[in-house]
């Protein structure tokens, strides 16, 4: 399974990628869409709503299954991915280029681990 | 993880093991919900190809003895007379109030010899409700236990079956069926059924034989596309084909005649379990309707979720997913009579949020 060392991770299998101290995009990771099987559908939040780390942000459908995602950071969203809306398998195939939205004025964040934190974690399931 | 998964194991378990199912209880049994090929590619490769299914977990019940006939047409709603050897006939059972038990196949080995195929999670209050309803020289035997069953469904599955069976062991027609034939050289029953809407065939073998003709189907039906598939699967399948499942569309509460099953209520027959209550029901207007759903909005509609028409509540779902072959998301719901006609536009209610629908011509798919 691929975690990749540039991104953070939480216990709840999103990831985290900061492209500066108050701007990151989220996505699910490896295990996530792993666990969860073929993926139909994400329901996203919209453009400036604001995000609470810790709390549901969106929900991702797989054939058999609704699964809630939380953010793992407080801020407000500045951009929702829209291919993810046409091409829902790309959270399969590419779990790291499926970033989910961009939040930006981020203030505060949930418990976040290292790649290698995160694989050991993801060992004890 | 499988240590966690607590049910029965059926003849086929080592070899899902083999082949990496994912394990989950299922109606008292441990089966694959799917394999690491996933629901889509399994459901694409039946509908295309040829997938390869565990059902060892239905039960099976023989209605045998000179009386099995009447008996037969006391408990079930369809009519049991006038059928051939070897057909096989679909029937709802049910309660007097019109609720029902359980939906079943029967197939008629021979005059006072049927072999009925149950739901896994109904087979013990089936057997149980059977046997108390039992008259008659007529003996009911649960032999589910002695049992292993397979599905074999898509378009390639007849082609499939030849390399291991001779053209006259096959069943020519949909819903019948031929029994102690050879198949790769095991002895099995051979049914042309299934809860896919496609082609296919369904195996009963001695539960000992099970793995054997597993292996050799699956060797036999690599070249052509098949891949084993899990209850995932099935279900996407059985409800892209629009075919009930009991404890959704069928239930305690939901008589056939409200799941739009009537044509398997034979009112016309002297007398069995429910027809007062089911008669009644056919000639009055009243009462929710099963209807098909095709998701307009955005979302995927599941099942018990509230249907509205504006501020009004019309119904409930029963079922609903994505539906892999048709490439849209779909539902079947019970709706007040007036909100059934094809073409009406209603919302369902998915986690606060509502997404909206339209009424559709069921089936949703036809092969």
């Amino acid at each position: 399974m691929n975690f990749p060392q540039e991104l953070k991770y939480t216990k709840t299998h999103e990831w985290v990628r900061f492209e500066d101290d108050t701007t990151a995009c989220v996505g699910i990771t490896d295990y996530a869409q792993d666990q969860l099987g073929d993926l139909v559908f994400a329901n996203l939040p919209e453009e400036g709503d604001d995000v609470v780390a810790g709390d549901t942000f969106a929900d991702v459908e797989s054939v058999k299954a609704v699964s809630d995602v939380i953010s793992p950071v407080t801020g407000v969203v500045e951009e929702v991915n829209e291919e993810l809306a046409d091409n829902p398998a790309l959270m399969n195939e590419a779990p790291y280029e499926a970033w989910f939205v961009r939040v930006k004025e981020i203030t505060d964040t949930d418990e976040l681990m290292t790649a290698d934190e995160y694989a050991s974690y993801v060992e004890t399931l | 993880m499988e240590a966690s998964v607590e049910g029965r194991k059926t003849p086929l378990y080592e070899e899902h093991l083999r082949c990496a199912g994912k394990m989950v209880e299922f109606g008292g049994y441990i089966l694959p919900v799917q394999y690491p090929t996933g629901v889509i590619k399994e459901h694409m490769a039946v509908r295309t190809a040829c997938g390869l299914f565990d059902v060892s977990h239905m039960g099976e019940v023989l209605v045998q003895g000179p009386d099995a006939l009447r008996n037969l047409n006391h408990l079930l709603t369809n009519e049991y007379g006038g059928m051939k050897d070897g057909k096989a006939r679909y029937s709802p059972m049910c309660m007097e109030n019109g609720g029902t038990v359980d939906d079943l196949i029967v197939y008629k080995v021979h005059d006072d010899d049927y072999f009925v195929v149950v739901n896994a999670a109904n087979k013990d209050k089936d057997f149980a409700w059977m046997s108390e309803h039992c008259f008659g020289d007529c003996t009911m035997t649960d032999v589910s236990a002695s049992y292993g069953q397979i599905a074999l469904q898509g378009p390639a599955a007849e082609k499939i079956l030849l390399k291991l069976a001779k053209e006259e062991d096959i069943p020519k027609g949909y819903y019948s069926a031929l029994f102690d034939r050879m198949v790769g050289g095991i002895k099995c029953m051979v049914s042309r059924t299934g809860y896919t809407g496609e082609d296919g065939f369904e195996f009963y073998m001695a539960a000992e034989e099970a793995p054997a003709l597993w292996r050799m189907l699956l060797e036999a039906g690599e070249p052509e596309g098949l891949i084993p598939c899990g209850l995932g699967a099935r279900d996407t399948l059985r409800l892209e084909a629009s075919m009930p499942l009991y404890g959704h569309e069928l239930s305690e509460e939901i008589s056939p005649i409200a799941a739009g099953l009537g044509n398997f209520v034979k009112t016309a027959k002297e007398e069995f379990i429910g027809k007062e209550a089911l008669a009644r029901e056919l000639s009055n207007e009243g009462g929710r309707k099963r209807v098909g759903l095709k998701v307009t909005g955005k979302g995927i509609i599941r099942e018990h979720q509230e249907v509205m028409v504006g501020e009004k509540l019309v119904g409930m779902t029963t079922s609903g997913t994505h539906c892999p072959y048709l490439g849209y998301p779909i539902a079947m719901a019970m709706l007040d009579q007036e909100f059934t006609p094809i073409g009406t536009q209603v919302e369902a209610v998915v986690r606060g949020r509502r997404v909206a629908a339209e009424v559709v011509k069921l089936p949703f798919y036809h092969r």
